[in-house]
């Protein structure tokens, strides 16, 4: 009986000691990042980093974090270990938003206040490039094979396509209202826009920058302009798109291949962006005004759980631990 | 080899988004200095560059955008002093430009607009028998008229459940049209104002404040809220504090119904405001706000027309245009008389209170249309031509 006993201590003690797999989310107005533990769906740490954090995205590895610090004008990096801010990577003024190429060295960044994307290369820390785009440039990607990025300007209302060879812009095209979000599918072959003011989707064809089509979207009960489209994310097979809609409070469920809306999912007020759990079981938003993360079950397509964090949480990044 | 620089050029003929000229596009901002009105007190003097300021932004930001597509905002300033309508006139007819911002009284706008094939914004007047009788088919409206802004107040109060209401007028004519449009908001709320006193005190209240406004409060007997119509801030900056009972002011000083204001920071407008201060060294008020969102508006109905003709463009304006506009909804203009919709922010100097339309005030179009002249009530009719 004793004996039992003791083996389920241990058997627990071991069990506690695997780390689950981590969401970690910036929190825009607290200049802190919550890190949710996705087994117990909770907050189990918080750092406090620079000012008005948004942005934040992890090295290939899972070592470091990278974390636009808008109002410390800096991309600070942060040991995922330890939870220290090891050094500031050099970043241009109020960055925003930041894509990490594949290559894990270079990160597209975009300054906000003076309509350019700066390229830093994360191992010498330096400056590789600065590229004049639109006003208020914020949506970043790069793509899969690395050798295009993305920066669209919410005034200017473009998407640039920049050569990463060149660092050069090789094509701008027009997309709704105030564009604040640019993903690409796994292919590389197409590449989303979210348009805010606009409440549009554009999904274009990376080969010739045209677009295939516009997604628009409906929930009864809301009013069409407090539909605002931002942060979108594809799932693991890239069948479905999710939409985050902002003051509409709602994710937009899409077809890839139709293109169609199939549902709308409640969650918290004013929602931003989502990252999915490294298992692609759940998905986690960030909810700016209610300063929640909701927690969307994957395979029933429904909003499960409501996790408190930070005032204003903007970013949400995942962090696979192998537990 | 022949067909194919025929196809070329036909290309940069059919396709002027792409073509290889820059293109350019002119607007002209016409501004007619007005009287420098005599104050209680000497703070917050009105900057001589209001508005224009915002005009400057608006085309530095659509500048931008041009770099990219080829085109680039000309903006001629045209400025001229006070009651100088004639030369304004000249100034006009001499110019080419398509577009013109209006900088200057109702009076003066409507002696100024001409006719012709061009399209003028009106971002220095909120008087709303501009958008009504007196409303012309080529003048758009981009600052929020005397009415937009009474109703957002309106609103607020029957949220708060505060309908005892006051009101104080000034003696300019600002002060009686805000006042008239305050009293005409109340009735479409069903409110009342349950009494209605003129400012008569003409002392220096920068010394007898405390005496000369406690005993007038006193006489109107209880309320919730006083209201103010000062539009120059005269002397309602010395009724908060010094009135007979506990109570809110709005109007003045007080509670102020705003376009824009240095404390709007919600969706988006920081990169707004600090790209404003970084060229005008100052915040960016409501007329330097209209100035922007009027450029703003002329680079959309170019770029989504693809320069089409005036009358196209306008077309587009009145039924399809989206702006951004920082104010957390898509801005769009009213067929019926040429006014943009916007939301009214009600705000004090440090923050931001409420954001009109407020929650519930529901409208079967849309409900920015609660604020100002709806369809039913508009009396304009230049538009339905």
């Amino acid at each position: 009986m004793i004996k039992r006993l003791l083996t389920l201590t241990v058997l627990s003690i071991l069990a506690s000691s695997v780390v689950a797999d981590e969401i970690w989310v910036s929190n825009e107005k607290s200049d802190t990042v919550s890190v949710i533990d996705i087994d117990k769906m909770e907050v189990v740490r918080e750092y406090e980093v620079g000012e008005r954090p948004r942005g934040i995205i992890f090295s290939r590895d899972y070592k470091y974090l990278y974390i636009c610090a808008s109002d410390s004008d800096a991309v600070q990096v942060m040991d995922v270990e330890s939870g220290e801010i090891l050094y500031d990577l050099p970043s241009g003024e109020d960055p925003e938003q930041f894509a990490l190429h594949p290559n894990n060295r270079l990160l597209y960044i975009a300054n906000e206040d003076d309509a350019i994307t700066t390229v830093v290369d994360t191992s010498t820390k330096k400056v590789i490039a600065q590229i004049n785009v639109g006003v208020e440039p914020e949506g970043m990607a790069v793509s899969p094979d690395g050798k295009v990025s993305i920066t669209t300007s919410e005034t200017t209302n473009m998407a640039h396509w920049i050569d990463t060879e060149t660092n050069k812009i090789f094509a701008n095209t027009l997309v709704d209202a105030r564009p604040r979000h640019a993903e690409y599918t796994e292919d590389g072959k197409r590449l989303w826009v979210s348009a805010e003011i606009g409440g549009t989707v554009t999904v274009f064809n990376t080969e010739d920058q045209s677009a295939i089509t516009k997604i628009s979207f409906e929930i009864p009960g809301v009013h069409r302009d407090k539909v605002q489209p931002v942060g979108v994310e594809l799932n693991k097979d890239n069948s479905l798109a999710f939409v985050a809609l902002g003051p509409a409070n709602h994710i937009a469920v899409v077809d890839t291949e139709s293109y169609e809306v199939l549902k709308y999912i409640l969650v918290g007020k004013r929602v931003w962006h989502m990252a999915f759990s490294p298992d692609y079981k759940h998905l986690f938003t960030t909810n700016g005004v209610s300063g929640d993360v909701s927690v969307i079950d994957l395979e029933k397509l429904e909003a499960v759980k409501a996790i408190k964090v930070g005032r204003f949480p903007w970013g949400a990044a995942a962090r696979p631990t192998g537990g | 080899m022949k067909w194919s620089l025929i196809v070329i050029l036909l290309l940069c003929f059919f396709d002027p988004l792409y073509a290889q000229e820059q293109k350019s596009v002119n607007v002209l901002y016409l501004k007619i200095q007005q009287q420098e009105r005599p104050t209680l007190s000497n703070l917050d003097p009105i900057p001589q560059n209001l508005g224009l300021k915002g005009a400057e932004l608006g085309a530095a930001d659509n500048n931008t955008t041009g770099s990219f597509l080829g085109y680039q905002f000309q903006l001629d300033v045209k400025q001229f002093g006070e009651g100088d309508i004639e030369a304004a006139q000249l100034a006009l007819t001499a110019s080419e430009a398509n577009y013109v911002l209006l900088d200057m009284s109702a009076k003066e706008q409507l002696a100024v607009i001409t006719d012709d094939q061009r399209l003028f914004f009106n971002i220095r007047s909120y008087d709303t028998t501009l958008r009504n009788e007196a409303c012309r088919a080529n003048l758009l409206h981009t600052l929020p008229s005397y009415a937009m802004r009474a109703d957002a107040f309106m609103q607020f109060l029957i949220k708060k459940k505060w309908d005892n209401i006051h009101l104080l007028e000034g003696n300019s004519e600002e002060d009686a049209l805000f006042a008239n449009a305050l009293r005409y908001s109340a009735k479409k709320y069903q409110l009342k104002f349950k009494q209605d006193s003129k400012w008569l005190l003409d002392g220096d209240l920068r010394r007898q404040a405390a005496a000369e406004v406690s005993l007038l409060t006193q006489k109107f007997g209880d309320y919730d809220v006083l209201f103010v119509a000062d539009e120059w801030n005269d002397f309602a900056r010395y009724i908060r504090y010094n009135t007979w009972l506990p109570r809110p002011v709005f109007g003045g000083d007080g509670l102020q119904s705003l376009a824009w204001s240095s404390v709007f920071e919600q969706w988006g407008s920081a990169q707004l405001q600090s790209r404003f201060v970084s060229i005008a060294a100052r915040s960016m008020q409501n007329e330097d706000y209209a100035a922007w969102i009027a450029m703003r508006a002329i680079d959309e109905a170019n770029i989504k027309t693809k320069f089409a003709d005036l009358a196209t463009q306008k077309d587009y304006l009145l039924n399809d245009v989206e702006l951004a506009g920082f104010k957390g909804r898509p801005l769009s203009f009213r067929g019926w008389n040429g006014q943009l919709r916007q939301p009214i922010g009600l705000a004090h100097q440090s923050a931001l209170v409420a954001m009109a339309p407020l929650e519930g005030f529901l409208h079967s179009r849309n409900e920015l249309d609660g604020l100002g002249y709806d369809l039913p009530e508009s009396t304009c009719k230049a538009f339905k031509e």
